[in-house]
């Protein structure tokens, strides 16, 4: 057989029935990601037609996006935001009832974001094919898994036939190099590879990254970087598994055990692009050349290392943004003044993410008049951070430490920002309105949050990390 | 699905690049678990004041783009979150078509499942439509072109499968369930490899 891309290894092994001129392939999926806000709909679908779920045991659900983050009353009252919030909920509990959906909802002690249970379950593996009605499903590809996002009306094509009527997507790899420098991270790594390559330099096409710094970041920072593909306006993400990937999943709940482990590790080795496979097309990154890197506008692709000047608008639209953000060409984004820090979202709430602001709050306060939110990504992060103590040192620090869920990456369930307040985010979008209405949304690192919420501005971390080391 | 074979419309223009999914409906309006009457939030926060009163600043509620159904959108309109919500909203807005140079993948997709045409011109005609609002366009699925009021015509070209189920009204779902025994097939195969 001709050499092949990783990605052509996956969509190969998943073909039902092969694309046409005249009709796209028949894409088998091995997983199925349900949350509250995209599946109504179709399992209204379902129900109208008489039809029923095709694979109950490949599908996985989650409350996480119109959940609150503050827990329950004495009487088990959630602070919803709104009775539609409360609703949407309560349908999702009484469709995954109706179709034999397992859901891990509040009585779950592995509820959580849909992208981070996932891996943490080892429901993903390598090899799969993964879909979500959510576009960060792509966060999945970390472990060399062709996943990504869907709408609804597809949502309950899956739920009817576990497959997906798909045109096969280009390949485009995205060659990182060299070394990230000291006190910076994944998250600053894919805002400049965003920046560089453009909010539509990935569309039509499913990203590999590779590379040496690729190679050299824990399954933690590889679901960072995979999950941001979608704001390069890639299909998906893909990282190949190796030896770190195994590490992480060995012994989760949903992977196999004993001699099947064995088997199946050694099947997922094989996921690699061939010697001498080609792309459609090929991008280089110097990681060495990356810094702490934030969004100055309104779209994930606005991102510079903020110690750099914001660079004059060239479009009308790029005023816009710019005056949307208040932002001044000709000043760097470091120093400007933060109402709102948050900690959270699919792309940042994991263990390590989480001990990476907290590395820099510890024995501090943040400034006055800055409201900071650290949201843990699942029911499992925050037990793991309550037991290193993590908790208290954000409370500490004057944090709110919050239950887990979307927050304010998506601000749907009343956690949000007032008109004009500026907020430095951990998520993934700083779209206008994103966090709130007239929100001012800064993307960042976790360190980079952290350390601004103390300074009370956009900070570097790394002067935070000498001083501890000091 | 109803069939969609031909619209003549005005055209209105939102020549912003990137109009995301958020923009087009934000998320706190996501809690609906229906998928009718989206079409008064859509472009929620650009289309009304704080006061809750049409924002005259917003193209789309000029006098000239009311009733328009052909809407020209800036490069990489649709890109962000997968909500379905945002061509539900559209739709139910008036819109039955977008002209863009470069439509986000998901969001294209979920369009033309719902009938919405999202279709993709080229860079010196998107240039044109966008300096030209209001003119009077005839788009036809079945030649896959779009007709100007000088006779010109601009082609463009839709994925051969969802051409089809827009001019034959296809219901995907209904194609999908024809293939079950393939679809068997291969989970007996995936059954025996494990
Ligand atoms: S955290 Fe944000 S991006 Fe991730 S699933 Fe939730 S809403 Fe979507």
């Amino acid at each position: 057989m001709s050499a092949r891309t990783l990605f052509e290894k996956l969509w190969d092994a998943h073909v039902v029935a092969p694309e046409t001129a005249d009709t796209p392939a028949i894409l088998y999926i091995d997983l199925h990601l349900v949350h509250e806000v995209t599946s109504p709909q179709a399992f209204s679908e379902l129900r109208e037609r008489g039809l029923k779920l095709r694979r109950a045991d490949r599908t996985l659900a989650t409350l996480d996006h119109s959940t609150p983050t503050l827990p329950a009353n004495d009487k088990g009252e959630r602070p919803y935001a709104n009775e539609e919030a409360k609703a949407q909920v309560a349908q999702l509990e009484a469709n995954c009832r109706e179709f034999g959906v397992e859901l891990h909802g509040w009585d779950s002690s592995e509820r959580g974001i849909v992208h981070v249970i996932g891996p943490e379950l080892g429901a993903t593996q390598p090899g799969m094919t993964i879909v979500c009605g959510d576009s960060h499903t792509s966060t999945h590809g970390a472990f060399g898994a062709l996943a990504f996002g869907i709408g609804t009306t597809e949502v309950g094509h899956v739920m009817a036939t576990q497959c997906l009527l798909q045109r096969k997507p280009r390949t485009l790899a995205i060659h990182v190099d060299g070394q990230l420098p000291k006190g910076v991270g994944a998250k600053d790594l894919i805002l400049h590879i965003i920046g560089e390559i453009g909010v539509d330099g990935g569309t039509g096409h499913v990203i590999e990254y590779r590379g040496e710094a690729i190679e050299a970041l824990s399954m933690d920072e590889r679901m960072t970087v995979c999950n941001m593909s979608i704001e390069a306006g890639a299909r998906a993400g893909l990282i190949a598994p190796d030896e770190v990937t195994f590490d992480w999943l060995k012994g989760r709940p949903r992977v196999p055990q004993g001699a099947a482990w064995d088997a199946a590790v050694a099947k997922w080795r094989a996921l690699r692009t061939d010697a001498g496979a080609s792309y459609d097309r090929e991008v280089r990154i110097d990681a060495s050349k990356v810094k702490p890197t934030v969004t100055y506008g309104t779209h994930p692709g606005m991102a510079i290392a903020m110690d750099v000047p914001v660079p004059a608008a060239r479009t009308a639209q790029e005023t816009r943004a710019l005056d949307y953000m208040r932002a001044q060409p000709g000043k760097p984004m470091q120093g400007t003044p933060v109402d709102v820090v948050f900690i959270g979202s699919c792309t940042n709430s994991r263990l390590s993410d989480l001990r990476e602001a907290a590395e820099i709050l510890r024995g501090r306060r943040i400034a006055d008049g800055v409201r900071m939110l650290v949201v843990p990504g699942s029911e499992a992060v925050r037990r793991d951070a309550e037991r290193e103590g993590l908790h208290q040192v954000f409370t500490a620090a004057g944090a709110e430490w919050r239950v887990p869920g979307c927050s304010m990456c998506i601000a749907m369930n009343g956690d949000l920002a007032q008109p004009g307040q500026l907020v430095v985010s951990t998520s993934n979008r700083n779209f206008e309105g994103r966090q709130g209405k007239g929100a001012r949304t800064v993307l960042a690192s976790p360190a980079t949050a952290a350390a601004s919420a103390l300074a009370g501005s956009i900070a570097d971390p790394r002067e935070y990390l000498v001083e501890a080391a000091a | 699905m109803k069939p969609v074979t031909r619209l003549h419309s005005r055209t209105a223009v939102l020549a912003d690049e990137n109009i995301d999914t958020d923009r087009i409906i934000p998320a706190r309006f996501l809690t609906t678990t229906e998928r009718a009457g989206l079409g008064k939030l859509c472009f929620n926060d650009w289309r009304y004041l704080p006061d809750g009163s049409d924002n005259p600043a917003f193209p789309l509620n000029q006098p000239q783009a009311k009733g328009c159904a052909i809407l020209v959108a800036g490069r990489n309109f649709g890109c962000g979150s997968s909500r379905e919500h945002a061509p539900w909203a559209l739709l139910d807005y008036g819109i039955q078509a977008v002209l863009c140079s470069e439509i986000a993948d998901i969001f294209r997709n979920n369009a033309l499942k719902n009938g919405l045409l999202a279709i993709v011109v080229s860079e010196a005609e998107h240039h044109w439509l966008l300096t030209h609002p209001g003119t009077e366009l005839t788009i036809d699925v079945q030649g896959q072109y779009i007709a100007l009021p000088d006779g010109g015509r601009i082609p463009f070209q839709l994925e051969p499968f969802a051409r089809h189920c827009l001019l034959n009204g296809v219901d995907q779902l209904g194609y999908l369930l024809q293939h079950a025994d393939a679809i068997a097939h291969y989970e007996q195969h995936l059954e025996q490899a494990a």
